[in-house]
């Protein structure tokens, strides 16, 4: 066979040793930058599984904002009034958050178990799986905001200056679904029903964060304690600038970022502390 | 000890593995909880999977490894693969390692033949660019043709085992193991597996064979190891391993427990 000759040999020839000493906390942090081909490539696996049998193909993660839409008008401008401007934007924005937020964490728990067939055979980095799943929520994101911005528009918001913001927030919810995460997904290995538990945790967050109500409706016990609602705020930061133009103050944006980052280091310290027992549990 | 180990790629020192069974079924965070407020303490039993496994393969070898099931086989190339990290001793690897890639494993159902040989590289840790130099190779070496574009879960099992095979051997290893996956396909592309195994051996690549076929350990494998109880039972040239394999199970000494799944 003439092939074999044509091989290359890659030119990293690695060594590992399993006694040598690592941090977890960092190793696993280096592995997942080495890794980040299998990254893109699982998030894009994720994607065209998802969308790869229907007629619309990837429109539909364009048209599922446009029909969330439609129904939200109907049940919610019919059923409650709220007093808030531009109201189908402002419950459109805060679901749209909302979603990277509780799919990308809820399939970020059953990363690491539903991987458990491939990585009992290769060695992948098993944060790189949690990461994929954040990271096709986020992608998913990206594909709803263009019908976002333009059903704003033409319900009447006016662009503005402000929208420049809007990447922040996004990013901040990124962090915070990966920290949480990692968190879960560590958790989800030792525990069968984390995820049963997860799930009815993130229907209850869903109704006590002011997503689809304004959070001006709440007594005001609830409503203080919002201000501990680190979702709660980056989905407002979404919102404000979209709809009103307005931006939150730089103190309060840097104070929830840091917050946030404090979620991830706390789920990843976790995460890479119980990394090793992983492959011990089916 | 064995001379020239210089050479080796493969080093256990002295490995064990110690799984932890709870000797009750308790798999949810609201058992624990419940077990925590009674005060009681969750009990296990035990195993050991490895034990104190001591074992070298140096570059170029062709090793089989055989055994019982549940004798400790998978959990060894799991060791080596970088899989799970042994409860004891050292393991010391080095070069790549790829493993043949099942179905269910690497591969998804609904993605395309293309795209499941690029997921896999990726898998393997190689780059875009890395996989399409090699993926005509693979496509040709699969037997595949047009088949390539279309979804995995249309395919015969032969068709998987064989670009599973393309791709594991076409990402030229330092080190690959093959766990029991040949027995599928037909003939003539078993005899291809075979001769590009030979090249293999050829080239310096190390190779860890995992089989209950006996014959075919025969023909791909210099050294053999049988694995018992997640000891080493007997390490030496193919032909004696399996000669006094075969005579023990033949002739065994004692019932041993029943078959466990590996």
């Amino acid at each position: 066979m003439n092939g074999v000759k044509a091989w290359r040999r890659t030119p990293e020839s690695r060594v590992y040793d399993s006694a040598s000493l690592r941090v977890p906390f960092i190793h696993e942090l280096t592995e997942l930058g080495r890794y980040r081909f299998l990254l893109r490539h699982l998030v894009l696996r994720d994607l065209k599984v998802r969308y790869k049998r229907s007629v619309l193909g990837f429109l539909w993660a364009m048209v599922n904002p446009l029909l969330t839409m439609v129904v939200l008008l109907v049940v919610f401008i019919g059923l409650f009034r709220f007093d808030v401007e531009h109201y189908p934007i402002y419950i459109l924005a805060g679901l749209l958050l909302w979603n990277l937020f509780a799919r990308g964490t809820s399939m970020a728990m059953r990363a690491v178990i539903d991987n458990a067939g491939i990585r009992n055979k290769i060695y992948v980095p098993a944060s790189v799986f949690v990461a994929a799943a954040i990271g096709s929520a986020f992608v998913n994101l990206l594909f709803a905001l263009a019908p976002l911005l333009a059903l704003a528009v033409i319900t009447g918001v006016r662009p503005n200056l402000a929208w420049f913001y809007l990447p922040v927030p996004i990013l901040q919810t990124t962090l915070l679904a990966f920290g949480t995460g990692v968190l879960i997904a560590a958790l989800a290995v030792f525990f069968a029903d984390m995820i049963d538990i997860y799930e009815v945790l993130l229907g209850a967050y869903f109704y006590l964060t002011p997503i689809i109500y304004p959070v001006t409706i709440l007594p005001d016990q609830l409503m203080k304690l919002e201000r501990f609602n680190l979702l709660f705020a980056f989905i407002d930061g979404f919102r404000s600038p979209l709809v009103l133009g307005t931006i939150p103050d730089l103190g309060g944006v840097l104070l929830t970022t840091l917050a946030a980052l404090a979620v991830t280091i706390v789920g990843w310290t976790l995460f890479t502390r119980l990394l090793d027992q992983f492959a011990y549990r089916a | 000890m064995r001379s020239s180990s210089d050479n080796a790629v493969i080093r256990l020192t002295d490995v064990s593995v110690q799984y932890r069974v709870p000797t009750e079924q308790i798999g949810t965070l609201k058992e624990h909880v419940i077990r925590m407020l009674q005060g009681r303490r969750v009990e296990y039993r035990t195993f050991w999977a490895l034990n104190g496994l001591d074992l070298d393969v140096r570059r170029g070898e062709s090793l089989g490894i055989i055994g019982r099931n549940g004798a400790g086989k998978s959990t060894l190339l799991k060791v080596i693969a970088r899989v799970l990290r042994p409860t004891r001793g050292r393991v010391w690897v080095k070069g790549n390692v790829a493993p043949l890639i099942e179905l269910g494993a690497g591969f998804h159902p609904e993605l395309t033949g293309r795209e499941n040989v690029f997921l896999n590289g990726a898998m393997l840790g190689f780059s875009q660019a890395q996989m399409k130099e090699r993926f005509d190779r693979i496509v040709e070496f699969a037997e595949l043709g047009p088949f390539i574009d279309a979804a995995l879960r249309s395919y015969s099992s032969g068709m998987v085992m064989r670009l599973g095979f393309a791709v594991a051997t076409e990402v030229d290893p330092d080190i690959l193991i093959i766990d029991e996956v040949l027995a599928v396909g037909d003939e003539s592309f078993q005899a291809k597996c075979m001769t590009r195994m030979a090249e293999f051996r050829e080239r310096g690549t190390t190779i860890l064979f995992v089989s209950h076929a006996l014959e075919s350990v025969r023909a791909t494998c210099d050294r053999a190891v049988w694995i018992d109880e997640g000891q080493l039972k007997i390490a030496g040239t193919v032909v004696q391993v399996i000669d006094a394999y075969r005579s023990h199970m033949a002739h065994p000494p004692t019932v041993g427990a029943g078959p466990s799944t590996a």
